[in-house]
């Protein structure tokens, strides 16, 4: 099948290529590209693993065909740290909370938080629970996953993070 | 897993995905969301040799209003409708229905148009199309027609759309300002489809229901508009046994197959279960 050209902004940088029209996102950014962040954990638009942020989107980057995401502006976990290459506050409440255990499932989750504080930037338990519903974790029972996005939340709002009694 | 291959159609316009529909014939299929056709393409359960991205035409996306109905436009996603001022205000079980729909990153891309097109009983919005009666817009080779929801629906996967057409709009008539309504739905976990599920929407005056409408999820191989049901329950004041009768009534149109989710008697006890919760929730919420 004949490619197309394609052009889209990956983590702010440019991207020109000619891809077949089958190719899906996770598969060109992965195999075609390099950005191995998305991870392919399902393969059949469950687990959220290959989550990226896509014009402003949470989006399941094994059931988007890279075609689809032409002049698309899209952000993996390789473009989440900051400017000064410190680390995100989500990735640093990843890291204070214990968020993650293997860490398969954490570049999706990473990605799928960053949407879900731009829309909501101090979500309660509940919000954060159901927003990150699409997101499996096999490792952690989800418990740090929501402090690491309480950390986030609090760190980005300004205000000191107090972690909830168990 | 990769899908077989295909051409890839992006038309700009409703009447060049018509054209290109009509002139490509069954090789070709609409992409809408994309989250049944996808999947189903990398299982390699459908090989269309074209798609048609219907992304790419602003006219089809929307919510407006237009006289007394609202018109949402096919690639309305379930994330637009949930965002939706206006429907919140106006037709509030649709946003109700949408936040039970799938997870977060489907809704982003999920429509409203795919959703009710495809014929999935498993799908949510087709039984609340029947309960709002709502009408589907669709443009063909001989133009524009209206078809009811009510009508709409043949088997699995079966419905009224012929080859070439393209539904456009959905167009939903507002329910009385001071209705009850909602959407109960049994499932087994986040992202599943329906054990069972029940939409209704009523109206109360003076303590009794003035109207009724009830529509089904996945208990049969199309969703059920269940009309007996809701019948039964006007003019009542929805005591326990008129309750229990029109409960009974809904449960005998269902035929639900038995799957991972339960034999087909269990379900038909879910829809039943749904319903009478859906019926409480609604007059809670009903005034007047």
């Amino acid at each position: 099948m004949a490619k197309s050209q394609v052009s889209m902004k990956v983590n702010g940088k440019t991207i020109e290529a000619l891809v077949e029209p089958r190719t899906l996102l996770i598969h060109f950014l992965r195999d075609e590209q390099n950005i191995t962040g998305p991870h392919i954990g399902c393969e059949t638009s469950h687990c959220g693993a290959c989550t990226v942020d896509l014009d402003g989107k949470s989006v399941k980057s094994c059931t988007v065909f890279a075609i689809q995401a032409n002049g698309a502006d899209i952000r993996t976990i390789e473009g989440m740290a900051n400017a000064d290459g410190t680390l995100h506050a989500l990735q640093e409440g990843f890291r204070e909370m214990h968020g993650l255990q293997c860490g398969f499932c954490t570049p999706g989750m990473i990605v799928r938080a960053y949407r879900l504080l731009q829309e909501n930037n101090n979500p309660s338990e509940e919000e954060i629970r159901y927003g990150i519903s699409g997101n499996l974790c096999r490792c952690t029972g989800y418990q740090n996953i929501v402090k690491a996005i309480q950390f986030a939340a609090a760190k980005l709002n300004g205000v000191p993070f107090q972690e909830a009694a168990e | 897993m990769i899908p077989g291959a295909f051409a890839y159609h992006r038309p700009t316009s409703v009447k060049e995905a018509v054209g290109l529909l009509g002139q490509l014939g069954d090789d070709a299929r609409a992409l809408a969301g994309g989250h049944s056709l996808i999947p189903m393409m990398k299982l390699r359960l459908a090989t269309p040799a074209h798609l048609i991205d219907l992304g790419g035409i602003g006219d089809l996306k929307g919510v407006r209003a237009d006289g007394n109905d609202i018109v949402i436009g096919a690639m309305t996603t379930q994330h637009d409708l949930i965002g939706s001022e206006l429907l919140g205000a106006k037709i509030p079980i649709l946003r109700e229905t949408s936040e039970q729909i799938a997870d977060p990153q489907v809704r982003y891309l999920g429509t409203l148009g795919g959703n009710v097109a495809n014929g999935d009983p498993g799908n949510d919005m087709p039984a609340v199309m029947m309960c709002l009666n709502a009408t589907y817009q669709i443009m063909g080779k001989a133009g524009e027609r209206r078809l009811a929801a009510r009508d709409f629906y043949q088997g699995a996967y079966f419905t009224s759309l012929e080859g070439g057409d393209v539904l456009t709009a959905v167009r939903i008539p507002v329910p009385p300002a001071g209705h009850g309504y909602a959407y109960e739905k049994l499932k087994r976990k986040i992202g599943d489809y329906a054990t069972a599920a029940a939409a209704v929407v009523l109206t109360m005056t003076g303590g009794k229901v003035g109207s009724c409408s009830i529509g089904l999820t996945n208990v049969a191989e199309t969703p059920l508009w269940a009309e007996e049901a809701a019948k039964i329950l006007v003019g009542s004041a929805l005591d326990p046994a008129t309750v229990k009768k029109a409960v009974a009534a809904a449960e005998a149109i269902t035929a639900p197959a038995a799957d991972a989710r339960g034999p087909a008697q269990y379900r038909t006890k879910m829809a039943g279960v749904m319903l009478a919760r859906a019926l409480a929730r609604a007059k809670a919420r009903a005034r007047g």
